[in-house]
């Protein structure tokens, strides 16, 4: 199955960032096709390369970044969300982009599911 | 194109002031509608009071977006549900309502969310 992933939620603050990554992880395991995770509202600070958490934490955004690179999955930051919360491609995470909500609907008409985790 | 064509549901759960998601999902809504799917909108909970006649946002400092709602019938978005439970608990009525909906009970609201290809909360 192709599934498309919408994160609403920042990361640390919230289990969202967490949830959505195990999903797509497990997903992955079984044999699924992620395609994209799209980041709206909080979401996008998923994506910034500044975070620096401690070290006996997982990082969020490497994960992600991690996830892009081994698995194709696409993470991309919606352009008018990230505006608001200085999110720019200077400080994307590797294999993370920006771009606008119409690619969001692409995902969500060409994957077999869009699942949303957030509030 | 028709095969391409996906039931998109969006549900409006929240106040439109105190968080972004009201605001940001709407704005969804406007570019999504752009991409001639089938749209529809629910207001449940706080949700309702989005659509409220008469707010005004002067005095949070806040743009006030309720009468964009207004203009999404130009975008051929018509499907509006409004849970009447939610709206009835909140002391109000379809007159207190700044656009034409469907009230609806809650179950049909169920039954058509079950009916979606995708549904997204804000």
């Amino acid at each position: 199955m192709n599934i498309g992933i919408l994160l609403k939620e920042g990361p640390y603050n919230h289990q969202a960032a967490d949830t959505a990554y195990k999903f797509a992880e497990a997903a992955i395991k079984k044999g699924h096709t992620v395609d994209a995770v799209f980041l709206y509202n909080d979401g996008v600070i998923n994506a910034t390369n500044l975070t620096d958490p401690p070290q006996d934490d997982r990082n969020i955004a490497a994960r992600w970044s991690n996830m892009a690179k081994e698995h194709g999955v696409e993470i991309l930051a919606c352009i008018a969300a990230s505006k608001r919360r200085g999110i720019t491609d200077d400080i994307m995470i590797e294999g993370g982009s920006i771009t606008g909500l119409g690619t969001l609907t692409d995902i969500a008409i060409r994957n077999d599911r869009l699942l949303t985790f957030g509030d | 194109m028709e095969d391409n064509v996906k039931k998109i549901m969006h549900v409006m759960r929240r106040a439109p002031h105190g968080s972004i998601y009201t605001y940001e999902g709407l704005e969804m809504i406007l570019i999504m509608a752009a991409y001639e799917q089938d749209l529809s909108i629910a207001f449940i909970g706080d949700g309702v009071y989005a659509l409220k006649k008469n707010q005004n946002t002067e005095g949070i400092s806040m743009k006030g977006f309720a009468k964009t709602f207004m203009a999404l019938d130009g975008y051929d978005v018509e499907k509006l549900y409004v849970d009447r439970v939610s709206l009835a608990e909140r002391g109000l009525t379809e007159d207190d309502l700044l656009v034409d909906v469907e009230l609806l009970d809650s179950a049909e609201i169920g039954r058509r969310m079950s009916e979606q290809d995708v549904v997204i909360h804000h």
